[in-house]
């Protein structure tokens, strides 16, 4: 329980504060992820809305994968990517291994499934509402991904902010491909790691705490932009 | 309107789902400037036969065919026809954008889309809801909408599917003049309703579909006055048809 | 701060990336292990590296053997590890040349105070194994490959036992980092091996000691590796030099003797 109560006062002395570290690291894991869910949802909803309104052999299979990949283990998509980018991978002379870059990479491969599934869903379900109304319009092609994606943006933020979500309480994969480096590749999460295995229980969990709340404060101000206006909208 | 898609002529349709007969060697036709309402049960195959002349289904077999050589103004056969659902579908934006959305798709060029907008707003008479989101308008106001916007790009022929079920009889009367103003300014209306009242009121030519055939069809008047078939004849009196 | 962003926008110029990765780049990549890390020692030592030579020093903290494995694939520039076979295998095999002796410390085995193997005070670290096994009290095992673990696996055969048997049983393999391991442990009342660094550097002994130590098999010397830079031609040779030349020299000998924790010293120079 000691360790409990000292979590709650850490975090709120780290925040209060001011410490240089830990807004570096949120910075960074902020940075990290908006960029990463940024590229997956210009991916994943793209690929998303096409595969909703589309008709194609295959399709079923797709869905499925999809589906299927929301699940990918982090660790594995961080194996695989540290593949890629070692020096000894393909992608080596990149460069890129123990990066931000790297964890930005990994990242959108784990979220860039999770959008494009629910978005697929989204979209599907919107599009049995307005197909005969967009056909009897002329409605196709590029023309009809993009009215459905932004008729459905009330719908589609919260998948947004699903895979932020995601992207952000990640560990496993980013400290494969990041290497938990001080000042440069570490974030909340290895962090949090590095503090469990240091023993220092109560500053992880203090760590913890603060990440949950950025997580609420991301949420909340997404929600308080666009999510709460579009909900009466949405009826 | 030497220029018109019209007149549209639908030979033998027939529609087929799975071998089930909906619409059976059914042969229609709509001129210009016409008002046609089509009457028939539920289930008898007019809603079918209204997406079958709008071209968002298939016949299984039969031909429609649209004027031959028509000029269309560079607008495709596509733009120069509307529907109206049973269901009001509306987009998820504000009034006004739902009208400009679909005047664009209707091939509006940026600059009539304004006055074309402003026009169909000020004749449903929701010129003043225009920033409202289309959803939060009544359930009338949702219907007077969706004429307006598909009026708003001046159609050849408007097909309009029981589009005052469950309205209230001035949201009713209000539909009602849309149409006829439109019908006036040349505009070819197919309409499909159970009231037999806006049948009366606005119909020229009547088409009665009973079991995916056309029964019966010719001037409003004598329709009315001395019906041909059976089932036409029952179905004005009330009677159940089977 | 400006280089992150510069990595962030890194993605669509890959290319310009991969220009600024050239040998003389302003940093190394050094893979180390857990404990290193854990103890805290690079924290104390790193800003005076930097602050003589420029250089910065990133480290990459892993078990012994997956930091070999990485230096194999060339993602790095300096080995920092504690595992003298391997390392001499890793070099014998070409990935790294001038393997030097850094410092030392030693391992010690770590239990729960009412000591159900009755093995506190040994100076016998297999005898002391021999006793738990007896006992069949649980021992928890780094299980990674790692340079303790090897160093573990080393005393089991001095005891002439194979615990893999009772795997699962009283012999549990936690395949995690030192500090996870001694979570682990200290969760579960479980003896295990630590080196003395990570164990006086953890936060979360409860009451927990050192049970047996003084054993010289339980010495645990650490060794500096450059990777061979005519495998791996993107090795900053010029930075992995330095640093390896500072940490044996007079300098770095010295800031590894300074490092206490609680007035202990965690790890002893052993250059020549
Ligand atoms: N896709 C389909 N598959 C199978 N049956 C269908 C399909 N679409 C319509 N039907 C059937 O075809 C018949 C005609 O349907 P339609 O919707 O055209 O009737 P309607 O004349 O518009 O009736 P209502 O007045 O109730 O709107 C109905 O029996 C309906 O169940
Ligand atoms: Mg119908």
């Amino acid at each position: 329980m000691g360790d409990i109560q000292a979590a709650f006062s850490l975090a709120a002395n780290l925040i209060l504060s001011g410490d240089a570290d830990l807004f570096e690291i949120v910075g960074l894991s902020l940075s990290v992820s908006v960029t990463a869910v940024a590229i997956a949802c210009a991916i994943g909803m793209t690929l998303g809305a096409v595969v909703a309104v589309t008709r194609f052999p295959g399709r079923g299979a797709i869905i499925v994968l999809l589906n299927a990949l929301m699940g990918l283990p982090p660790v594995v998509v961080g194996l695989a990517v540290y593949l890629m980018l070692s020096r000894a991978g393909p992608l080596g002379v990149l460069g890129l291994l123990y990066t931000p870059t790297a964890m930005i990479i990994a990242q959108t491969i784990l979220v860039t499934p999770v959008v494009a599934a629910l978005t697929r869903q989204v979209v599907e379900d919107l599009h049995r509402e307005y197909d005969e109304a967009l056909k009897s319009l002329g409605v196709r092609g590029l023309g009809l991904v993009r009215t459905l994606l932004w008729d459905a943006r009330y719908s589609l933020i919260t998948v947004a902010l699903a895979g932020f979500g995601r992207a952000v309480a990640e560990v496993g994969a980013v400290i494969i491909v990041g290497g938990n480096i001080d000042h440069l590749t570490r974030m909340m999460t290895t962090a949090i790691a590095l503090e469990t295995s240091k023993g220092n229980l109560a500053l992880a969990l203090g760590l913890g705490i603060v990440l949950v709340g950025i997580s609420l404060v991301v949420n909340g101000a997404v929600s308080g932009l666009g999510g709460v206006a579009g909900r009466s909208r949405n009826v | 309107m030497s220029d018109s898609i019209l007149p549209l002529a639908a030979r033998n349709l027939r529609y087929e789902v799975n071998g089930t007969v909906l619409i059976d060697d059914l042969s229609i036709s709509v001129v210009p400037g016409s008002f046609t309402v089509v009457l028939g049960p539920n289930g008898a195959g007019k809603s079918l036969l209204l997406r079958l002349l709008h071209g968002l289904i298939v016949p299984t077999s039969g031909k429609i065919d649209w004027s031959v050589g028509a000029e269309l103004r560079g607008r495709t056969l596509r733009q120069r026809q509307a529907m109206v659902f049973q269901r009001p579908v509306l987009l998820r934006r504000s009034v006004e954008a739902n009208v400009r959305y679909a005047l664009k798709w209707q091939g509006a060029g940026p600059g009539e889309l304004k006055e074309a907008a402003e026009s169909a707003l000020h004749r449903a008479g929701l010129a003043d809801r225009r920033r409202v989101p289309a959803r939060l308008l009544s359930v009338g106001e949702q219907q007077r909408l969706v004429v307006a916007r598909a009026l708003a790009g001046k159609p050849d022929v408007l097909f309009l599917d029981e589009p005052t079920a469950s309205l209230d009889p001035a949201s009713v009367q209000q539909i009602e003049s849309l149409l006829i103003e439109a019908n006036a300014a040349g505009t070819a209306i197919v309409l499909v309703t159970h009231d037999i009242g806006q049948a009366r009121r606005l119909g020229h030519e009547i088409a009665f579909v009973h079991r995916g055939r056309l029964v019966e069809s010719g001037g409003a008047e004598s329709f009315f006055s001395d019906p041909q078939s059976d089932a036409a004849r029952a179905y004005l009196k009330g009677e159940i048809v089977v | 701060m400006f280089r992150r962003w510069l990595h962030l926008v890194g993605l669509g110029l890959l290319v310009s990336c991969s220009a600024a990765t050239a040998a003389d780049r302003g940093f190394i990549i050094v893979q180390s292990t857990t404990s290193t890390q854990n103890s805290g020692l690079f924290d104390a030592i790193l800003p005076k590296f930097r602050e003589k030579t420029g250089i910065e020093v990133r480290v990459v903290a892993v078990g012994t053997g997956q930091a070999l494995k990485n230096g194999r694939n060339g993602d790095g520039d300096v080995l920092l590890v504690h595992a003298r076979a391997a390392e001499d295998r890793f070099v014998a095999d070409g990935f790294g040349i001038e393997r030097q002796d850094v410092m030392y410390n030693d391992f010690v085995i770590i239990g729960p105070p009412d000591d159900p193997a009755g093995i506190t005070g040994g100076r016998d670290a297999p005898a002391a194994l021999a006793g738990i096994a007896g006992a069949e009290a649980p021992f928890v095992s780094r299980g990674d490959n790692s340079g303790t673990h090897i160093k573990e696996r080393a005393l089991w055969r001095a005891a002439g036992i194979d615990p893999s048997g009772s795997s699962g049983a009283w012999y549990r393999e936690a395949g995690s980092g030192m500090g996870a391991t001694l979570n682990t442990a200290v969760g579960m009342g479980a003896y295990t091996l630590t080196d003395r660094a990570t164990w006086i550097g953890f936060g979360n002994r409860r009451d927990f000691k050192v049970l047996v130590e003084g054993d010289k098999r339980l010495f645990n010397p650490y060794g500096v590796i450059l990777v061979n830079p005519t495998r791996h031609p993107h090795v900053n040779a010029v930075g992995g030099r330095a640093f390896i030349s500072w940490l044996t020299g007079s300098e770095g000998q010295a800031a590894i003797a300074a490092y206490t924790v609680s007035d202990i010293q965690l790890f002893y120079p052993s250059s020549k």
